[in-house]
């Protein structure tokens, strides 16, 4: 696959604080790729690294295999979406798309058919005379996408463009973008902290904390093959089972079975622990149960599916048990 | 409810005794006529505004405007540099730099002005220096033109168009300039097409101040200025500490207080108009 960014040996510091100790990253061409992890854990000022609208303190940067590292943002061939869109209020929708164009000296009649082909593909033809103020916050961030898109960039940086949304439209959002990206096959580096965003949008997720990668591969393999407790931790829910200090077995709590204390005939495996149910929380579409382990503090928490006949209650006594395939030996 | 109303009542009367009447009784005295020892008679008359009308007033008047005018101008051109390098100075050297702009309020402003007499007239301390370098032979006429008026007020309105100028640029937000980089635009573009149109309310705000306190200069123009240029301000002290003519020092007073009343409704037009959509009710949902 062709390679369209590479990150060599970055490091960061922010006067003596160590943002980013070392990094590299390689970004294939058409690929969408995210970078996970909470905030503080370096992953925006990496996207501003490729920017331009940060140095890295040592370590090189390749676009499309030219060292851009000391190039000015408006000499990159990228783009961003800013976190709060950073739409031009004294302008409106047509100004803001077109203004890009207008700093690359792209001719008149080609600015206009460009404006009009992201406007239809942003579905914003209806408003290019409003201002962004007169525009609803899933509407500014469409201008924000458009006016990054009519540049036709190498690649198009994205800083949490959905955080400032309300759920039902982001997840709306998130399939639109996903989709506006296969379409185009743009490269799409895409920050996020919302684990389920990067899951359900991304070919690759790269998972950050403090300032390094932790884990990166397929959305997939991280769900289901962390590789840290870190990981598995932040990505969806995760139950640990400390085998010995450098072992740790993750449960997902989907894959997490409950039975009675004293059953007979078992047709599954023997359960490894046994303990008590202290809460069962109604989520709609499952019951969480969590269980208090016997002679540990450790509660555990299952997902129950209601095609099981069974629902649990609070003082039952419970076996915990789970195929071996789906025990995951993850680093500390 | 009736507390609250209770609770403004202290600054509604203060507003009331300490602006309203007195604003009331020079609107009275305008039309009011005099008898020939200053004392004023309330006779309605609008012979106070049509003497305004006579050549020599109307004179004064369009004088007076295009000095306000060359002012705001300059303070403007010298104000604007000024007030985006102190905002582009590193945090810590920000306030020091306000508080320079703002030092020499704390000096009386006669006393300021005299100072610039000192230094500008012809035995002062350009002319010495000069003169004692050898570049010129005779002192040069420093003082007592438009110039020095000029100078003079210059020097004392810079601050009011520094002042809402820095905030304007303070409160700009720097992503506006990322994306504009961004977007390819080079420093002085991305200053030229969002930072200058985004701190425009800024300095309009600084112009209407700077364009009134000029139209109503008079220490200035009667320390620096000498006889000859005299502005309405003047012309308006005159009337009532020379001539005693309250009311024609009056009608004076009025069309100088409606042409700023004008000016600052203008401002407001265009600043609303240029907010645009933000109070428009057709925000979406």
């Amino acid at each position: 696959m062709k390679e369209m960014v590479r990150l060599q040996g970055i490091t960061k510091k922010f006067g003596n604080n160590l943002i980013i100790p070392h990094i590299d990253l390689t970004i294939a061409d058409g690929e969408f790729i995210t970078l996970l992890g909470p905030s503080g854990c370096g992953k925006t000022t990496l996207l501003r690294m490729i920017a331009g609208l940060e140095e890295p303190t040592s370590g090189q940067i390749f676009l499309d295999n030219e060292d851009v590292t000391t190039f000015a943002p408006y000499k990159r061939d990228v783009n961003m979406v800013f976190q709060n869109y950073a739409l031009f209020p004294h302008m409106n929708v047509e100004e803001n798309i077109r203004f890009g164009l207008l700093m690359k000296k792209v001719p008149k009649e080609k600015q206009n058919e460009r404006i009009d082909q992201v406007l239809y593909l942003t579905q914003l033809e209806d408003f290019r005379a409003r201002r962004p103020q007169q525009l609803s916050g899933g509407q500014q961030q469409r201008v924000a996408i458009a006016r990054a898109l009519v540049n036709n960039p190498k690649v198009l940086l994205l800083d949490e463009p959905l955080g400032a949304l309300d759920y039902q439209l982001r997840k709306n959002l998130q399939l639109e973008l996903k989709n506006l990206q296969r379409g185009l096959g743009l490269t799409f580096v895409y920050v996020t902290h919302d684990q389920e965003e990067a899951l359900t949008m991304s070919d690759r997720i790269v998972v950050m904390n403090a300032g390094r990668i932790e884990q990166d591969s397929t959305p997939d393999n991280i769900y289901h093959n962390p590789s840290s407790r870190f990981v598995a931790q932040f990505i969806g829910e995760s139950n640990f089972f400390d085998l010995d200090k450098e072992n740790i077995l993750a449960i997902r709590p989907e894959k997490l079975n409950i039975c009675e204390e004293e059953e007979e005939n078992f047709v599954h495996p023997l359960p490894e622990y046994y303990g008590t149910v202290v809460d069962v929380v109604f989520y709609g579409t499952i019951d969480k149960v969590f269980v208090r382990l016997d002679n540990s503090n450790q509660t555990v928490v299952a997902y129950q599916y209601f095609d099981d006949v069974k629902r649990w209650c609070p003082d039952e006594r419970v076996g915990i048990w789970w195929y071996p395939q789906d025990a995951v030996s993850v680093k500390p | 409810m009736r507390k609250g109303k209770l609770l403004v009542a202290p600054a509604i009367s203060w507003l009331i005794f300490f602006f309203g009447v007195p604003m009331l009784i020079v609107i009275a005295v305008s039309f009011a006529a005099r008898t020939p020892y200053g004392q004023v008679i309330f006779n309605f008359t609008f012979a106070n505004y049509q003497r305004f009308l006579e050549p020599l007033y109307i004179r004064i008047f369009v004088d007076t405007v295009f000095t306000a005018l060359v002012t705001t101008l300059i303070t403007f051109c010298m104000g604007y540099p000024l007030a985006y390098s102190i905002s582009k100075l590193p945090h810590k050297w920000q306030q020091p730099g306000l508080i320079l702009v703002m030092i020499p309020f704390w000096i009386n402003f006669l006393i300021r002005s005299y100072a610039w007499v000192v230094i500008l007239r012809s035995q002062g301390l350009i002319n010495t220096l000069l003169l004692k370098l050898g570049w010129i032979t005779q002192p040069l006429p420093l003082l007592y033109n438009d110039y020095a008026v000029m100078l003079g007020m210059v020097y004392a309105l810079l601050p009011f168009m520094v002042l809402p100028i820095y905030v304007s640029i303070e409160q700009l937000d720097h992503r506006l300039l990322e994306a504009a980089s961004d977007l390819g635009a080079k420093p002085f573009t991305a200053f030229r097409k969002v930072t200058f149109p985004l701190t425009l309310p800024g300095v309009a705000a600084g112009s209407i101040l700077v364009f009134i306190s000029s139209l109503g200069m008079f220490v200035v123009p009667d320390v620096m200025g000498g006889a000859k240029s005299a502005l309405i301000g003047n012309l308006i002290q005159n009337q009532f500490l020379s001539a005693r003519d309250w009311p024609f020092g009056s009608s004076l007073s009025i069309v100088l207080a409606v042409l700023a009343l004008v000016l600052i409704v203008l401002y407001y037009k265009a600043i609303q108009k240029q907010e645009g959509g933000t109070n428009n009710e057709e925000k979406l949902a």
